[in-house]
């Protein structure tokens, strides 16, 4: 494993939504290791713990990182108040990523919630390539549709009360494409209720998938132990870590 | 530049600073960001006789300065440690501690067995894990047991034995004394405080396990106050740690009576905090004409 940790300069900083942030972060050296779907590990004034964040889109050009996050409690409270100009003091990358398959190859993203921001630095590898299918709660939620629609990844939008794209859930929409057209790869991130109907879709039509978990952490590099999850290894349960051994997993071997 | 070698129980390290046991896995998380030579010695992950997966998630929960968990000796057994970690850390230059913990006295005496023909250069029994049913700080809770265990360990290794002590106990002093009669050759403390948070949203306690150890800097002072008592009660070395996140913490734990520190939970906020101690003690030591760190040992002055 390699990662860096330091203060890196917060130079963009925008409200998606209702508690929802991005964060652009000038960091080169990270910027150049990152792939997606692994996170990194920031630490927030007045906190202990590192608070784990998914990487949203890597600019190795620019040596910036995309962060987008929800405040869930006081520390991604505390560090959305953090301004452009201020340091933020990142740990990463860190984790596994998605399997980026050669040029050609077709994948469907499928995110739901703040599980969707991961899913636009995959898509960004395969372009027109991926399909992505988003879900929110309501039209207010809606963030990063037109991200995609940049990266040339055709975008469905689905809401869970229908004010916005199609009402109903993101595996509806997946069931539909599924029948049309079978991709090589299925990347999914959000609530287990929709992993796991997405794992369900994805046996039943024969595609390969893998999936990005989140837990409570403490170091964020597997020597801690904190973050378990139950995964199958030679056939017997066993507590893998989601910052080292995941946060992507092959659907295959989590147990939800 | 001061001369920051410390002896304990008759191992040399080349200086103080320990990452301690759980905290650091056996190390190689962080060689990626300095070479593990640069510390005096690592105490390694608990070890059980056969593995085991530990607590459900979660097992971690953010406190006022510090942190609650609940791990319960996630590892992969004795075996593993010897055959797929030791001979990694062999290679490194720094003083390797195996941490046994066992969930019966034969379990910890079949792991020190196994240890015994191994480069493992000294072992540190733990008798002060909250977070498992069986053994555990049980072991560690009782003067009688905390002595049976020890005696017991004591007769199947020649290798240096520190027990790791809980400070969830009455009198600290009387555990300390007890394994020191048993024939530790050296005692470590503090484990973490038995602690509980609650989510108020859901009246659910945030760990599974539903209590968790406590450490981080909220910890520091009861640590220092146990060294300190402890260090005074027995005429073996005292390891301390507990809390330790800066050089000044360091420099303070080992004027309470350690002759050597571990760190934990700090390096989870600083993956470098242990090799910006070992820097920062050896600058407090040339700024305040300390030759030797060792001599820091004890040399509070108390009222």
């Amino acid at each position: 494993m390699s990662y860096v940790q330091g203060e890196y300069p917060l130079i963009a900083k925008k409200n998606l939504a209702k508690n929802i942030y991005d964060f652009t972060i000038r960091a080169h050296h990270l910027a150049a290791l990152a792939e997606p779907g692994q996170f990194v590990h920031l630490r927030v004034p007045g906190f202990f713990l590192r608070r784990p964040i998914s990487i949203c889109e890597i600019d190795r050009e620019a040596g910036t990182i995309r962060l987008v996050f929800e405040i869930r409690g006081e520390g991604t409270e505390a560090l959305s108040r953090i301004n452009p100009g201020e340091l933020v003091d990142v740990m990463g990358p860190l984790g596994k990523g998605f399997t980026l398959l050669p040029e050609g190859k077709k994948a469907i993203m499928v995110g739901g919630g703040i599980g969707v921001p991961p899913m636009l630095g995959v898509a960004s590898h395969y372009g027109e390539n991926a399909k992505a299918i988003v879900g929110f709660r309501n039209a207010a939620a809606v963030i990063l549709t037109d991200d995609f629609k940049r990266v040339g990844t055709s975008c469905i939008l689905c809401t869970d009360d229908g004010s916005a794209g199609m009402h109903g859930f993101v595996t509806e929409a997946l069931k539909q494409e599924l029948e049309r057209e079978q991709p090589d790869l299925i990347c999914a991130c959000g609530p287990a209720p929709m992993l796991k109907g997405v794992i369900a879709l994805a046996d039943q039509y024969g595609v390969p998938c893998e999936v990005s978990l989140e837990e409570r952490m403490g170091c964020g590099v597997g020597a801690c132990l904190v973050c378990a999850c139950r995964t199958v290894k030679d056939g017997k349960e066993y507590l893998a870590h989601v910052c080292k051994d995941g946060p992507v997993f092959d659907a295959h071997d989590v147990i939800l | 530049m001061a001369d920051l070698q410390v002896k304990v129980a008759g191992v040399t390290f080349k200086n103080p600073v320990i990452p301690a046991s759980g905290a650091y896995g056996f190390g190689r998380e962080y060689e990626c960001l300095y070479p593990l030579s640069e510390l005096g010695g690592i105490s390694c992950k608990g070890t059980t006789l056969n593995g085991q997966n530990g607590n459900p998630a979660p097992r971690v929960a953010e406190t006022p300065a510090g942190m609650l968990n609940s791990v319960g000796l996630q590892n992969a057994g004795i075996d593993h440690f010897i055959e797929a970690e030791l001979p990694y850390l062999e290679k490194q230059d720094l003083v390797v501690i195996a941490n046994v913990a066992g969930h019966t006295i034969e379990d910890c005496v079949e792991i020190a067995r196994r240890l015994e023909p191994t480069s493992t250069d000294m072992i540190e029994l733990n008798i002060s894990c909250p977070n498992v049913k069986q053994g555990g700080a049980a072991f560690g809770t009782s003067c009688q047991a905390a002595e049976e265990i020890t005696a017991a360990v004591r007769r199947a290794t020649t290798k240096p034995l520190m027990v790791k002590l809980s400070p969830n106990v009455t009198s600290i002093t009387d555990i300390a004394k007890a394994v020191e009669a048993a024939g530790a050759d050296a005692v470590s403390l503090i484990n973490t405080l038995l602690g509980m948070r609650i989510d108020i949203n859901t009246r659910r306690p945030i760990l599974k396990n539903n209590v968790g150890g406590l450490s981080g800097p909220a910890v520091f002072p009861v640590a220092v106050r146990m060294v300190w008592q402890v260090a005074n009660a027995v005429n073996i070395p005292v390891v301390g740690m507990g809390g330790i996140a800066t050089a000044k913490d360091a420099i303070e734990m080992m004027m309470a009576g350690a002759s050597a520190i571990q760190m934990g939970a700090a390096i989870f906020a600083d993956p470098y905090a242990p090799v910006k101690v070992v820097r920062g003690m050896n600058e407090w030591c040339d700024a305040h004409g300390v030759a030797r760190i060792a001599d820091l040992t004890g040399s509070v002055q108390p009222w």
